[in-house]
């Protein structure tokens, strides 16, 4: 397991390899669909938010209220990460992202822009809500709330030992990639032989 | 798309269809009553959609079997069963995680995520919170005696899903598929749905299951034959078809997964009985000789893939593959596939006549 705390600069970043299993301690901002939509579109970041060295988080978090007046994740784990593949590169790009947490991995494009600027997509595991949302020790701020709903919004997090997983690092490999082929000529292989018998 | 919207009442007579649902709207001991629609116009196209908000008040419904206190303990009894669904995974399933942890080498990323996969089922329950924020889609399976009121279960089942989203055992997840809106109650055309199979017997069984929806979108439903495949109409064309549905879904459907299937039917039968096989328990075995070998086949050849649990890699694709067979027309020959992914939330309980829980049935 490998510690990655802030600042997650680019030296920290190239350093990870696909396979690397991490544990990300910093800051951390959801995006879904529409946050996505709208800074490809040229949307302008919120006052008071920077990108650049930051992390993204494909994530619609369960947010609640809490009894001193700031907010309290229930659950928070990853969504499924290609939706946004048309707008990633771009975005990694133009704000110089250094690390998109997700889950299913991206394509090709997000691939290339990861290599060109020192980016990682790093897999969390889809699914665990409560261990991701254990993970999550504070929310700091939430932007376009009003815009975009609760799910949609970008939430400020503050995350300590956050698991994920690099699955596409910026050395250009891709697990997925390398996953999708490898059991492709698996199968190949054993269609060619009989069936199990029970 | 720019979107506006209204409310506005209207007088309906019982019997009619509602012009926005399609459905028949009915209600007991009653010829006509009030609906509410929410009228929403874009703006732009000045396209209007309706979104009906009637929603039957249940204590109106005090001339049924579960009139009075057994109404209310139905629907106590169904959100308790909700609540149990969505926070516990069934025995059988967590066995299945747990050898699949054995199984996988220690120290690697596979077993890495299955440890947290554990950590997550046990967490859930400790907290009964949902094991997934994801709380899917809702099914109920109900077998019930002939003498069992449909109608008004279906008004507790409503009810009791607007009940359980409320307290959080249930996440504010369906969405009108013309407007965008999720009025949050998790109650609306197709949510819950609810299967009726009436029998010649005294027990009322329900069931639940709640399927997220990164599984649900890797399913996949096959015709055969499938050139491209070189997928034959017999069975060794079901198991190249079924074995690519695995190899397409990867690690997407959250895996390490269980699959439905089905073998014929109609396009919609099939997946519905692709579904319902998730009702089966994962140790047992199947009847039928032929499919029982194709399931002990599928699940042993799915895990020489190397796909693994999130697809990182690993021992472990499938924990359990379930397959079922329906007539079909001559001129067709579906076979449908319906993923699920590792927080498999199934349950069940006997009701007895007062609507309370007798016991478990998972
Ligand atoms: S596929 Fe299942 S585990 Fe994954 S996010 Fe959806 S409901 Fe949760």
């Amino acid at each position: 397991m490998i510690a990655l705390n802030r600042p997650f600069t680019e030296e920290k970043i190239r350093a990870l390899k696909v396979g690397d299993e991490v544990a990300l301690t910093g800051v951390v901002f959801t995006a879904r669909d529409a946050v996505h939509g709208y800074l490809h579109d040229g949307g302008a970041l919120p006052p008071g938010v920077d990108l650049r060295d930051g992390i993204l988080y494909h994530c619609g978090p369960v947010v609640l209220p809490d009894e001193r007046g700031g907010w309290k994740v229930t659950a928070a784990g990853p969504t499924t990460s290609i939706r946004e593949e048309p707008y990633q590169g771009a975005i990694i790009r133009r704000f110089g992202v250094r690390g998109v947490i997700g889950k299913g991995g991206m394509g090709e494009r997000t691939l290339a822009a990861c290599q060109a600027g020192g980016c990682v997509y790093l897999h969390a595991v889809g699914g665990a809500a409560q261990v991701l949302a254990e993970a999550i020790v504070a929310v700091r701020n939430v932007y376009f709330l009003k815009e975009f709903g609760s799910p949609e919004a970008m939430w400020e997090l503050e995350v300590r030992d956050f698991p994920v997983v690099v699955t596409m690092d910026a050395h250009g490999r891709s697990l997925h990639q390398e996953v999708l082929a490898a059991s492709r000529t698996a199968l190949a292989e054993r269609l060619k032989e009989p069936a199990h018998s029970a | 798309m720019r979107l506006r919207a209204e409310s506005q009442s209207a007088r309906f007579n019982v019997g009619r269809q509602c012009p926005n649902l399609g459905a028949r709207l009915y209600e007991p001991q009653r010829s006509s009553f009030k609906i509410k629609l929410l009228r929403v116009t874009d703006s732009r196209s000045d396209r209007k959609f309706g979104h009906c908000l009637w929603e039957p008040r249940v204590d109106r419904f005090r001339a049924n079997p579960y009139g009075g206190k057994a109404m209310s303990t139905l629907q106590d009894s169904l959100i308790e069963l909700i609540r149990r669904t969505s926070a516990e995974i069934p025995d059988d399933v967590q066995r299945a995680i747990l050898l699949a942890l054995e199984q996988e080498k220690q120290g690697t990323i596979a077993a890495s995520a299955l440890q947290i996969i554990e950590r997550n089922v046990e967490l859930a329950r400790r907290k009964s919170q949902p094991i997934c924020q994801d709380t899917g889609s809702i099914l109920f399976y109900v077998q019930h005696p002939l003498s069992h009121d449909p109608i008004a279960f279906e008004e507790s089942a409503r009810g009791a899903v607007r009940i359980a989203t409320r307290k959080g055992y249930l996440r504010q997840n369906s969405v009108d598929s013309l407007t965008g809106v999720n009025d949050g109650t998790n109650v609306g055309p197709g949510s819950p749905t609810i299967h009726f199979h009436p029998h010649r017997a005294p027990e009322l069984d329900v069931r639940l299951i709640l399927k997220g929806g990164g599984c649900e979108n890797v399913g996949a439903q096959y015709s055969l034959p499938n050139e491209k495949l070189q997928a034959n109409r017999d069975l060794d064309g079901c198991r190249k078809v079924i074995l690519d549905a695995v190899l397409q879904a990867q690690g997407k459907g959250c895996g390490p997964g269980i699959l439905g299937v089905c073998i014929g039917g109609d396009r919609a039968t099939s997946y519905e009985f692709s579904k319902r096989q998730f009702l089966r328990t994962l140790p047992d075995r199947n009847p039928v000789p032929e499919l029982d070998r194709l399931e002990q086949d599928i699940v042993k050849t799915a895990n020489e893939l190397g796909i693994g649990p999130m697809g990182f890699g690993g021992k472990t694709t499938l924990l359990g593959a379930k397959i079922g067979a329906l007539n079909r027309l001559p001129a067709s020959y579906f076979v449908s596939v319906s993923y699920m992914c590792w927080a498999f939330r199934r349950q069940g309980a006997r009701l007895g006549p007062g609507g309370e829980i007798e016991r478990w049935l998972y």
